[in-house]
């Protein structure tokens, strides 16, 4: 049928009156009927970053209306301020800008910048606290990568510690721990669903942040599950179909751990970059009690293999550093639309590995879940993120 | 900005000032606390709107100085104002106002869909002597109905208050009454919803001479009025005749000594009270101007919606003197302007 050019042809033809279509609805406006001429237009402005420096503030300026829209004057805290503009006043439907304005802002106090238009709509952007905005030197990328360290890569290593007391368990016991660690992650998705969702409700509406979110985290659960299937291939070819789909779960929870912990590093690095963090000990400690247990999450399927000391050495390192990049690209290189890609690539991949993880409990698929340890089990997985979390927030 | 929610307790604003910046040696993010702005490179006047308002359709400044019509050429002027002396000495004036929708510059770059006066705001200034017979005739060119409710004595059915008195669009209605008292007073349209047409607008001055006349003197008139661009209730430019610092860059001219007297009038709406302040001296406040008696010698003066008063001063020192609204957010929004004294000798 392919090599049938009748059939490319007729393929052709919708695109071809399609494009005639909207050729004709550009040409004649449709739409205009519907709109009074008196209709003001559809003004949408989304301030999504606000820097300060020494020489002032800068904004990130995005048109996500339909129309354009012309910026006429800006304000801070009520009061009219001059500004520049990295383009011309107008804006067209998803052109951004970036806006600077002298203004001297006090350190650690909030500020409220206000966009104007030609047509005196208003768009609003708050400094909860103000300080400068980190900027990429050495010395940040290594105060970064410490943070990130003490809240990503060590709390999973020291979990990973574990390994001996695992290895002496029994079945039965082995199933309590992996509905643990399903408890846990658990956790952990709801905790991913939710800043997705609440940092999708914040972009700009064209981005579709819900969208985003859901197609990010469904590519990340397909994505591992190939990967999953292509490791397992691989390593059965290899050593014959003996052994090692516990060590490929493992290295897919530390990958989905990974990327849930990127997305931890993002909200941290944002959060030092808009002055929203004051980081204390107590901070520092409950995120690495949190995290703690991802290492724990990690070894549970591999309790009953012989696991090299390299090879957990770098399942830590998969779950635990990306705390280190993500902090880095949250605090430099800020984009809220990244941010719910990466949280929806983290929920993604916690799903898939909850569903992975289940499996593995030795019982019938329908009775899985109904033994009182492992109900206990899970109820307690989840129970300890609860208890830590509350430690971070 | 991200919504952080769990992390957001970050801020954990007690523990983290405290805590929080010694905590954790060797993790302080935030680098250099002491890092901030850099006030010493960047002087203040980085303060206020980019740009300037066009003066072409309404200056501010001719406004100032501008009543029944003087600013328009002979020709024009007999379109809208006429007087005619009456046997008894005083005499009868006669206007004409046409309401209509007129898109105005306000700040530099933002429009307002304002309604005005003869396509104006504030509308022009009406001025009479004690006495004189004032007959108004007003038609509605705008979209929506409207009417004329003037400050002073008049009987109930020159009130354009009620639902009756309202002027449909096409409509037209004579306003007439004997000025009374003498004093500063309004008129503006009364119409409902009161707030939107007041702040849509629809405002001017009546100002109401004393049969005796007061001294000479330069006389400058002042409304005091704000914009609710966005329609939220609340203002978002402010100024002294509707153009946001307009007299910043163009410093009223007055003399060294000569006696200066401001017709000022607050038709502010949403903020209950405005004042003005004036730098460097102070001024005779004739509440109303009602009395030709002083009440009070200030240096700021309070007043409601509506409130009006007669200020007179004269400027001891020639130089530069800032004037503005004593509320500091009103004045950074832009009602802020200067006063530029010359010596009368070397003033042309």
């Amino acid at each position: 049928m392919q090599r049938n050019p009748a059939v490319w042809f007729w393929a052709a033809v919708p695109l071809v009156l399609l494009a005639l279509l909207i050729m004709a609805i550009v040409r004649l406006q449709p739409g205009d009927t519907l709109r009074p001429a008196a209709m003001p237009p559809v003004e949408r402005l989304t301030i999504s970053r606000a820097s300060l420096g020494a020489d002032g503030i800068r904004l990130a300026v995005l048109n996500d209306g339909p129309d354009p829209v012309t910026i006429a004057q800006v304000t801070v805290d009520d009061a009219y301020w001059a500004f520049t503009s990295t383009t011309g006043p107008t804006l067209r439907h998803l052109a951004g800008t970036t806006i600077h304005v002298p203004y001297p802002w006090v350190e650690g106090e909030a500020h409220l910048v206000k966009v104007l238009t030609s047509t005196g709509a208003t768009f609003e952007h708050e400094i909860a606290v103000a300080v400068e905005t980190p900027r990429l030197t050495a010395a940040q990328l290594g105060s970064f990568a410490v943070v990130g360290l003490y809240v990503g890569v060590l709390p999973v290593a020291l979990g990973l510690c574990w390994f001996p007391v695992l290895a002496r368990l029994g079945r039965g016991g082995l199933d309590v721990l992996l509905a643990v660690t399903i408890g846990l992650l658990g956790f952990l998705l709801i905790d991913a669903v939710q800043e997705g969702l609440d940092g999708a409700s914040q972009l700009a509406e064209s981005y579709q942040g819900v969208a985003l979110f859901a197609g990010a985290a469904a590519a990340a659960y397909m994505g591992l599950e190939t990967t999953g299937q292509w490791l397992r291939r691989a390593r059965a070819r290899r050593s014959g179909g003996a052994t090692g789909s516990g060590a490929v779960l493992a290295l897919l929870i530390a990958i989905g751990i990974g990327l849930h912990n990127f997305g931890e590093g993002l909200a941290i690095g944002a959060a030092f970059a808009l002055g929203e963090a004051a980081l204390g000990t107590l901070l520092i400690v409950g995120f690495t009690l949190h995290n703690t247990t991802e290492g724990l999450a990690i070894l549970s399927p591999i309790a009953k293999e012989r696991p090299s000391i390299r090879f957990l050495a770098q399942l830590g390192l998969i779950g635990g550093a990306p705390t280190i990049a993500g902090a880095w690209l949250g605090g430099f290189v800020y984009s809220p639309v990244a941010a719910v890609f990466c949280l929806g690539l983290g929920a993604g991949a916690i799903a898939q590995v909850v569903h992975q993880l289940s499996r593995q409990i030795s019982r019938e698929p329908s009775a899985r879940f109904a033994s009182a340890p492992v109900m206990l089990g899970l109820l307690g997985g989840f129970a300890v993120m609860y208890g830590t979390g509350m430690l971070v927030g | 900005m991200p919504n952080l929610s769990r992390r957001s307790l970050l801020k954990l604003a007690g523990l983290g000032a405290a805590a929080g910046t010694a905590a954790v040696a060797g993790t302080r993010v935030s680098g250099q606390a002491a890092r901030s702005y850099d006030a010493s490179a960047h002087a203040a006047h980085a303060m206020g709107p980019v740009g300037r308002v066009s003066t072409e359709t309404f200056d501010p400044s001719v406004f100032m100085r501008s009543w029944n019509f003087g600013h328009l050429p002979e020709e024009e002027r007999g379109r809208f104002y006429r007087e005619t002396l009456r046997p008894d000495g005083t005499r009868l004036r006669e206007y004409q106002l046409v309401a209509a929708d007129r898109e105005i510059e306000i700040a530099p770059g933002i429009f307002f869909p304002a309604w005005t006066f003869n396509g104006q705001v504030p509308g022009p200034t009406l001025r009479a002597t004690e006495g004189d017979r004032v007959r108004v005739t007003f038609v509605n060119a705008g979209s929506h109905p409207h009417t004329i409710h003037f400050h002073g004595w008049h009987p109930p059915e020159m009130d354009g208050s009620l639902p009756e008195h309202q002027v449909q669009p096409g409509g037209s209605f004579v306003y007439e009454f004997d000025a009374d008292p003498f004093g500063m007073h309004l008129y503006h349209c009364h119409a409902v919803p009161l707030k939107r047409h007041m702040h849509k607008g629809l405002y001017g001055a009546f100002i109401v001479d004393p049969k005796t006349p007061r001294p000479p003197a330069d006389e400058l008139v002042m409304v005091m009025n704000a914009f609710d661009t966005n329609f939220d209730a609340e203002n978002e430019v402010y100024a002294v005749n509707t153009v946001a610092h307009h007299f910043m860059s163009e410093p009223i001219r007055v003399n060294v000594g000569a006696l200066v007297r401001m017709y000022v009038v607050n038709v502010t709406e949403f903020d209950l009270v405005n004042s003005l302040h004036l730098h460097g001296m102070f001024f005779d406040v004739f509440r109303t101007g009602t009395s030709l008696a002083t009440t009070e010698r200030t240096d700021t003066v309070m007043l409601c919606q509506g409130e009006r008063a007669v200020l007179e001063t004269r400027f001891r020192y020639p130089g530069k003197f800032m004037f503005h609204a004593h509320q500091s957010e009103f004045a950074e929004l832009g009602w802020m302007g200067m006063f530029e004294a010359v010596e009368a000798r070397r003033a042309t």
